[in-house]
C-alpha cells in the first residue's frame, strides 16, 4: 500500500502502486507511469467494446453494494437522445472506510482517466465527481490535476483532441454521509437535500438532473484504465480458481485497534486471518483482537473464529455472515467494550439518517437512546429484545438501507457478545483489560 | 428552534448571537462571475446551490440567514428552501463560530482509539469547556463531527479546512500552539 | 394485461381491474380496502417515505410501498398477513416514541390518521422508556400554526406548498431525528391557498388559528354545501355545533377544486352565524314594523307588488331555484331583474388546472345570468319611477339606497335588513345558504346542490319557500314543498338544466348542457 508503510510483500499492486509517490499526482509524472494511455485506446473504441472488456474483467463495485460494472454500464441505452451522465462517488464516509482518498491524493490523474472512460463508455458527456466536503487535501488534488487535464485536452470539449465532449466536474459535499447513497448523491448534486429516491426508478433510466445516469465508486473507476491496458482476462486473473465472480485486486482499509493500520491492496480471496495477523500486524501489544467489522461499520461484526476462517472476497465474507461492503475494515480488540463501540455507531447512523423514513429517522435515535443507556448501566433485562424488535423493524422496510446498516451492528453483536451487553445491565464487567477510552 | 433530548447533540455548533447585519452580499464582482461559471456546470441553476453556499461560507465563516437569502435570489429559489438544504448538511455552520473551528471525529473507528481523550484534550486547552461552544477569547470553536474517511490515521482532526492526521491527545497542545 | 387495457389483480381476496399505472394503494381503495397510509395524498406526488403503508406481494422478499408500487397484472397483494402487520405496527411505535400524546387538547383528535390508525392496528403499549424530544410551537402566519411535537414528518405540507400552491415556504429543516419542519424568518404561509396544510396533516401538528381549541370534532355535525366565497364553486363540508357554523372543510371534487379550498372561502363563515337577522315576517304600519303570520306577510306582500312592473334586486349567492321563482315573478309582471357582482383579485391554485379564488366573489352569478338576471354595477339604474322593488338578499350601496327612494313600494326577502335602507313595505325573512337546500352553478356552469346544514333563525323559511309562496299569491298555479321540486320544474323549463333533478346532481354535480356540449364540440 505504500503509504504510510512500505507495501507488504504479499499486497498485490495495482491502484496504489503511486501511493506515498508525489510525482505521480502530476499530469507529466502521470504520463511518465504510463497514464492516459487506456483513455486514449478507449477513445479508439466502440463503448460496447469497453463495456465488454469490463464484463470479462468481472470487475464489482468497490463502494459496497458489489455490483458488477460492466453490467451496470451496459444498461445505459445508446442513442435515447438524453444526455447521460457519470456520477463519480467520492464521499467516502462509511466509518472504516478511507481508499477513496489515498487514491485521489496520490493518483488523481488515474481517477480523472477512469472517469472519461466511464463517461465515454456509457455515453456520457459530462461526469460528475462528488467529493466529501471534508476531504480537503483530495479535493484540491483533484482541482489541480483537472485543471491540468483540462489544459491539456485530455478532458473538455475535445478530449484528447477525438472531438468528443467529455466534461469532469468536482462537485464537493458539505458533510451527510448520506450522501454517499446513490440516489442521495444525485439529489445533492442537483442542489437539493441528500435524501435517497425511491426506486423505481433506477438511475440508469432517470438519475441526476432526471437523466439516465451511472454511478460508480472511485475505486472502481481508478482500476478501468488498467483492465482497458491489461486486459479484461489478466483482471479476472486474481481470483481463487474456485471461485470467478470476485476478480481483481481490492484495497482494504484497516483501522481501529491494529498494529498497522492503512491500506492494502490485496487479490480477491486472500485469508482474512493472515492480512490481519501478519500483514497488518496483529493486535496492539498486549492486547488481542475480539472482533472485526470487515466492510465498513454497516456489515455484521464477527468474531475472531469467523474472522480467521473468512476469505477476502464478495463469497468468502459472506461465507462467515458478514460481507465484503466498501472493505473498511474495523479491528475492535478486548480492551473496547463492545456495546460502548455499537452504540456509538448507532449514534452515527441516528445523526446521519435523512430523516425521510419513520423507522430510520426514530429507530436510529431509539436504538442510540438505549444502547446509551445500557452503557450508562441503566440498562434492563427488556431492553435488549427491545433492540431486537426495533431492529427488525428497521431492516428490509425503508428507502435506502441506512436503516438496515444501523440495525446490522446491534443484532450482529447481540449474536456474537450477547453476554457483554448483559454484564453491562447486570452490572458485572468482562474487559480483562481496563477500557482506554474516558 | 432549540432541541430536547436527541441522539447526537455533540456536533450542534450553539450560539446565542445569530443575526448577520449589516449584510454586505457576497456575490459582486468577482465571486459573481465565479458564480456564473459554477451555474454552467449544471443543467439547471440550482446546482450550483452547494457550490454557493461554500462561497459564502468561505466568505463569512458561516451562513447566515442572509447569506441564504442573497443565494436564493441568485439561483431563483426561495430562502426556504435554501434552508431546507443548509440544515441538512452538517458543514454550513448555522451559527458563527470561532477563529478556529476545530473538528474531531469520534466515530467507532476513532473512537476505540481513544478520539474521546482528544475532544477532552481539545475542550480542556481551548478554554471551550463544551462542545459547540466558542472559547470566550473567540478563537476556538470544538465539535465533534462522524467519521472524517481517515479512520487509519485516528485520531483526525480538521482546523478550519486543514486536515490533520493522528493527533493524539497528547499531541493536542502542538496542535493549537500552530492556530493562535 | 388484459384486452380492455385494465391490470387485474387480487388485493386482499378480492379481484381488482385498474388503469395500468394505477397504485397499489389506490386500486385497493376501489374495493374497499384502505391501506393505511400517512405521507401519501391523492392530490400530491408521491413520496414513499413515511412507510406505513407496506403490504405483502406475493412472491416479492419485502413488503412494498403501496402508495409507490405500481399494480401489474396478476399480483396478489396481502395487506393483513402477521409480516406486514408487524411492519405497520412497528411505524406507529416508531411515530409515537416521540410523540406528546396530547390528544386531550389536541384539535385534530377525533380526527387523526393517528389516532385512527394507532386504533386499528398500532400496539397497545409503548416500549420506548427515554426522554422525548420536544420543540417550540411556532406561528407559521397566515391561519397556521405548527406543534412540531406532533409532526410525523410526512411533508405533506411541504409538498403541498412546493408541488400545488408552488411557493415553496415550508421546507424540513435539519435530519436525523432532529428534523423538523420549517419556514424562513419572514417568508409566511401567506400563500391564498395556503391553509390546506391544515387538512392535509394527518395529525395535529399544524392547525387552525381560527378553529383553535373552538371545539372538539366529534361535537360537530356535518352538511355538503358549496363555498359562496366566489364563483369557482368549491364543494365544502359545513360543519356545526349547535347551530352554529364552527368552521368549513374542503369536500372532494376532482372536477372543481379537487381536494382543496382557498383561505377566503375557508375562512368566510362567520356571517353564516350572524345574530342581526330578520327573524319574523312583518308588514310596515304607522307605529312601524309589525311582526304577522306568515300568511299575512305572503299576502301583504303579494297585495304590493300585484299590477305593479316588479323590480328584484337579487344577490349573486341565491340559488337557482330562489333565481328561477324571481324570474317567473318578473315575467308575469313585465319588470327586470339585476344584480351587482362584488369583487376580488383572483387569485389562482397554479397546482391544479382551471381553480382559483375567483374575482366574482358570489357563488352563483353564472345562474342568475342565466335566469335572466342583468350583472351591472348599478344594479337598480334599470329602477323606473313607480316600479315596485323587491330586494332578495341584496346589499344596497349608498347609490342604490338613493335609487331605492323612486320605488312605489319596498318588499324585502332577506336574511337581514340592508344597511341603509330607509323603509320597507314588507319583510319576508329567509334562510342563508347554510339553513336551507339549493344549487349554484359556478363559472363553468357546473350545477351543483348544497345541503342544510343548521336550522333557520327565528321564523325565516327557506328562499324556495318564500318565493313560491309569493308566486302562488300572485298567481301563479304551481306550489312546490320541496327544493328538489321547484329544482325540477326549472329544469323542465330551462333546456341548460335538461336532464338534471338532486338524484342526476348527487353530491358533485353536473354540468349545464350547452357548456358541456360546447366544450365537447371544441
Ligand atoms: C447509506 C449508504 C452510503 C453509501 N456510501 C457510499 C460511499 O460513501 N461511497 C461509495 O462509493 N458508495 C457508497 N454507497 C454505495 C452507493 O450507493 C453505490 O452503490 C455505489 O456508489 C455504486 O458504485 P459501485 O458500483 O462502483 O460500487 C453507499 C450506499 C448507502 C446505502
Ligand atoms: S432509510 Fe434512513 S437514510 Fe435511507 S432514505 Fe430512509 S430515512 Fe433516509
Ligand atoms: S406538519 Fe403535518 S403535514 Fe406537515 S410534515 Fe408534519 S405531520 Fe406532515
Ligand atoms: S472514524 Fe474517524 S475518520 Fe473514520
Ligand atoms: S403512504 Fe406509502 S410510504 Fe407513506
Amino acid at each position: 500500500m505504500g503509504y504510510p508503510y512500505k507495501p507488504h510483500a504479499s499486497e498485490t499492486l495495482v491502484l496504489s502502486t503511486h501511493f506515498g509517490d508525489p510525482e505521480a499526482r502530476t499530469l507529466k509524472g502521470w504520463k511518465d507511469r504510463g497514464g492516459y494511455r487506456a483513455l486514449e485506446t478507449a477513445l479508439g473504441m466502440d463503448p460496447a467494446a469497453i463495456i465488454g472488456v469490463i464484463k470479462e474483467s468481472g470487475l464489482r463495485g468497490r463502494g459496497g453494494a458489489g455490483f458488477p460494472t460492466g453490467l451496470k454500464w451496459s444498461f445505459m441505452k445508446p442513442d435515447d437522445g438524453k444526455p447521460h451522465y457519470l456520477c463519480c462517488n467520492a464521499d467516502e464516509s462509511e466509518p472504516g472506510t478511507f481508499k477513496d482518498r489515498e487514491i485521489m491524493r496520490w493518483t488523481p490523474h488515474a481517477l480523472i482517466e477512469g472517469c472519461a472512460i466511464g463517461a465515454y463508455a456509457i455515453g456520457a458527456e459530462t461526469c460528475y465527481i462528488y467529493i466529501r466536503g471534508e476531504f480537503t487535501e483530495p479535493l484540491q488534488r483533484m482541482e489541480d490535476a483537472l485543471a491540468e487535464a483540462r489544459a491539456a485536452g485530455i478532458v473538455g470539449r475535445n478530449a484528447m483532441g477525438t472531438g468528443k465532449t467529455i466534461n469532469v466536474w468536482v462537485h464537493k459535499g458539505a458533510g451527510a454521509y448520506i450522501c454517499g447513497e446513490e440516489t442521495a448523491l444525485m439529489n445533492s448534486i442537483e442542489g437539493k437535500r441528500g435524501n435517497p429516491r425511491i426506486k423505481p426508478p433506477f438511475p440508469a433510466v432517470a438519475g441526476v438532473f432526471g437523466m439516465p445516469t451511472t454511478i460508480n465508486n472511485v475505486e472502481t473507476l481508478t482500476a478501468v484504465p488498467h483492465i482497458l491496458n491489461q486486459g479484461g482476462a489478466w483482471y479476472k486473473n486474481f481470483a481463487r480458481s474456485d471461485n470467478p465472480k470476485s476478480t481483481g485486486t481490492k484495497l482494504w482499509s484497516v483501522c481501529g485497534n491494529i498494529a498497522r493500520p492503512g491500506n492494502y491492496e490485496m487479490v480477491m480471496g486472500f485469508p482474512f486471518g493472515e492480512f490481519l495477523r501478519d500483514i497488518c500486524g496483529g493486535a496492539l501489544p498486549g492486547r488481542e483482537l475480539r472482533a472485526i467489522i470487515p466492510g465498513g461499520s454497516s456489515v455484521p461484526i464477527i468474531n475472531m473464529e469467523e474472522a480467521d476462517r473468512a476469505l477476502m472476497d464478495y463469497e468468502g465474507m459472506a461465507a462467515v455472515g458478514t460481507m465484503l461492503g466498501s472493505a473498511g475494515c474495523i479491528v475492535i480488540d478486548n480492551a473496547q467494550s463492545i456495546p460502548r463501540q455499537v452504540a456509538r455507531l448507532a449514534r452515527f447512523y441516528a445523526h446521519e439518517s435523512c430523516a425521510q423514513c419513520t423507522q430510520c429517522r426514530e429507530g436510529t435515535a431509539w436504538t442510540t437512546k438505549i444502547l446509551e443507556r445500557i452503557v450508562a448501566g441503566n440498562g434492563t433485562a427488556e431492553d435488549l429484545d427491545t433492540l431486537l424488535d426495533v431492529a427488525d423493524d428497521m431492516t428490509g422496510k425503508t428507502i435506502c438501507v441506512l436503516s438496515d446498516s444501523c440495525a446490522v451492528p446491534v443484532v450482529s453483536a447481540l449474536q456474537r457478545f450477547r453476554g457483554d451487553f448483559e454484564a453491562l445491565i447486570t452490572k458485572k464487567t468482562v474487559h480483562t483489560v481496563p477500557v482506554v477510552v474516558s | 428552534m432549540s432541541h430536547g433530548p436527541s441522539a447526537s447533540a455533540g456536533a450542534i455548533i450553539r450560539s446565542g448571537h445569530h443575526d448577520d447585519a449589516p449584510y454586505e452580499p457576497v456575490f459582486v464582482g468577482e465571486a459573481k462571475v465565479r458564480l456564473d461559471e459554477l451555474v454552467k456546470r449544471y443543467p439547471r441553476k440550482v446546482g450550483a446551490l452547494l457550490p454557493a453556499l461554500w462561497m459564502v461560507q468561505e466568505a463569512r465563516g458561516w451562513v447566515s440567514e442572509a447569506g441564504m437569502a442573497e443565494v436564493a435570489a441568485q439561483l431563483d429559489v426561495t430562502p426556504a428552501y435554501v434552508k431546507g438544504v443548509v440544515t441538512f448538511y452538517t458543514m454550513y455552520n448555522q451559527h458563527p463560530v470561532g477563529k478556529y473551528l476545530i473538528q474531531v471525529c469520534t466515530t467507532t473507528p476513532c473512537h476505540v482509539c481513544g478520539a474521546e481523550d482528544v475532544v477532552r484534550a481539545f475542550l480542556d486547552q481551548t478554554g471551550c469547556g463544551e462542545l459547540g461552544v466558542t472559547s470566550e477569547d473567540g478563537r476556538y470553536t470544538v465539535i465533534e463531527v462522524e467519521c472524517l474517511g481517515a479512520c487509519g490515521f485516528a485520531t483526525p482532526v480538521m482546523v478550519n479546512s486543514d486536515f490533520l492526521e493522528s493527533v493524539s491527545a497528547d499531541r493536542v497542545a502542538d496542535v493549537l500552539g500552530r492556530y493562535r | 394485461m388484459s384486452d380492455s387495457g385494465m391490470v387485474n389483480l387480487t388485493i386482499e381476496g378480492r379481484a381488482v381491474s385498474v388503469e395500468p399505472g394505477t397504485s397499489v394503494l389506490e386500486a385497493a381503495k376501489t374495493v374497499g380496502v384502505l391501506i393505511p397510509h400517512y405521507c401519501y395524498h391523492p392530490g400530491l406526488p408521491v413520496a414513499g417515505s413515511c412507510r406505513m403503508c407496506l403490504v405483502d406481494v406475493e412472491k416479492a422478499p419485502k413488503l412494498a410501498p403501496a402508495c409507490a408500487t405500481a399494480v401489474a397484472e396478476g399480483q396478489v397483494i396481502r395487506v393483513h398477513t402477521e409480516k406486514a402487520r408487524t411492519a405497520r405496527k412497528g411505524v406507529l411505535e416508531m411515530l409515537l416514541i416521540n410523540h406528546p400524546l396530547d390528544c386531550p387538547i389536541c384539535d385534530r383528535s377525533g380526527e387523526c390518521e393517528l389516532q385512527d390508525f394507532t386504533y386499528q392496528e398500532g400496539p397497545a403499549e409503548s416500549r420506548y422508556r427515554d426522554p422525548k424530544r420536544f420543540n417550540p410551537v411556532e406561528d407559521f402566519g397566515g391561519d397556521v400554526v405548527y406543534v412540531p411535537n406532533r409532526c410525523i414528518l410526512c411533508t405533506r405540507c411541504v409538498r403541498f406548498m412546493d408541488d400545488v400552491a408552488h411557493d415553496p415556504v415550508l421546507n424540513v429543516e435539519e435530519r436525523g431525528d432532529r428534523a423538523h419542519i420549517g419556514k424562513f424568518e419572514g417568508k409566511d404561509l401567506t400563500h391564498p391557498w395556503a391553509a390546506n396544510v391544515i387538512d392535509l396533516c394527518p395529525v395535529g401538528a399544524l392547525v387552525s388559528k381560527d378553529f383553535l381549541n373552538k371545539a372538539r370534532v366529534w361535537e360537530l355535525d356535518r352538511a355538503a354545501s358549496v363555498c359562496t366565497g366566489c364563483s369557482q364553486g368549491c364543494n365544502l363540508v359545513v360543519e356545526t355545533r349547535d347551530n352554529v357554523v364552527m368552521r368549513l372543510k374542503p369536500r372532494p371534487n376532482p372536477e372543481v377544486n379537487e381536494f382543496f379550498i382557498c383561505d377566503h372561502g375557508r375562512l368566510n363563515y362567520r356571517w353564516m352565524n350572524r345574530r342581526d337577522r330578520l327573524e319574523s315576517p312583518a308588514i310596515r304600519g304607522a307605529g312601524g314594523y309589525e311582526a304577522v303570520d306568515w300568511d299575512v306577510a305572503t299576502a301583504g306582500a303579494a297585495r304590493i307588488l300585484k299590477g305593479k312592473r316588479v323590480f328584484v334586486l337579487a344577490s349573486p349567492n341565491l340559488s337557482n331555484e330562489a333565481l328561477w321563482l324571481l324570474s317567473r315573478l318578473i315575467r308575469k309582471s313585465g319588470g327586470a331583474g339585476a344584480f351587482r357582482m362584488p369583487n376580488g383579485s383572483e387569485a389562482p391554485l397554479p397546482g391544479v388546472v382551471d381553480l382559483a379564488l375567483r374575482a366574482d366573489r358570489a357563488a352563483n352569478g353564472a345562474g342568475a345570468e342565466l335566469l335572466g338576471m342583468t350583472r351591472s354595477e348599478s344594479p337598480l339604474g334599470g329602477l323606473q319611477a313607480g316600479d315596485a322593488l323587491l330586494i332578495v338578499d341584496h346589499d344596497l350601496a349608498p347609490e342604490d339606497v338613493a335609487f331605492a327612494g323612486r320605488a312605489s313600494a319596498v318588499v324585502v326577502a332577506g336574511t337581514a335588513m340592508p344597511a341603509g335602507l330607509e323603509r320597507a313595505d314588507v319583510l319576508l325573512p329567509m334562510c342563508n345558504v347554510v339553513e336551507e337546500d339549493g344549487t349554484f352553478t359556478n363559472l363553468r356552469g357546473r350545477v351543483q346542490r348544497f345541503l342544510q346544514a343548521k336550522a333557520p333563525s327565528g321564523l325565516a323559511r327557506p328562499s324556495w319557500y318564500v318565493l313560491s309562496g309569493l308566486c302562488t299569491a300572485l298567481g301563479d298555479s304551481a306550489e312546490y314543498f320541496s327544493a328538489s321540486a321547484v329544482f325540477d320544474a326549472l329544469a323542465t323549463e330551462h333546456t341548460e338544466f335538461a336532464g338534471m333533478s338532486y338524484g342526476v346532481l348527487g353530491l358533485r354535480g353536473r354540468r349545464i348542457a350547452s357548456q358541456a356540449d360546447a366544450e365537447v364540440r371544441a
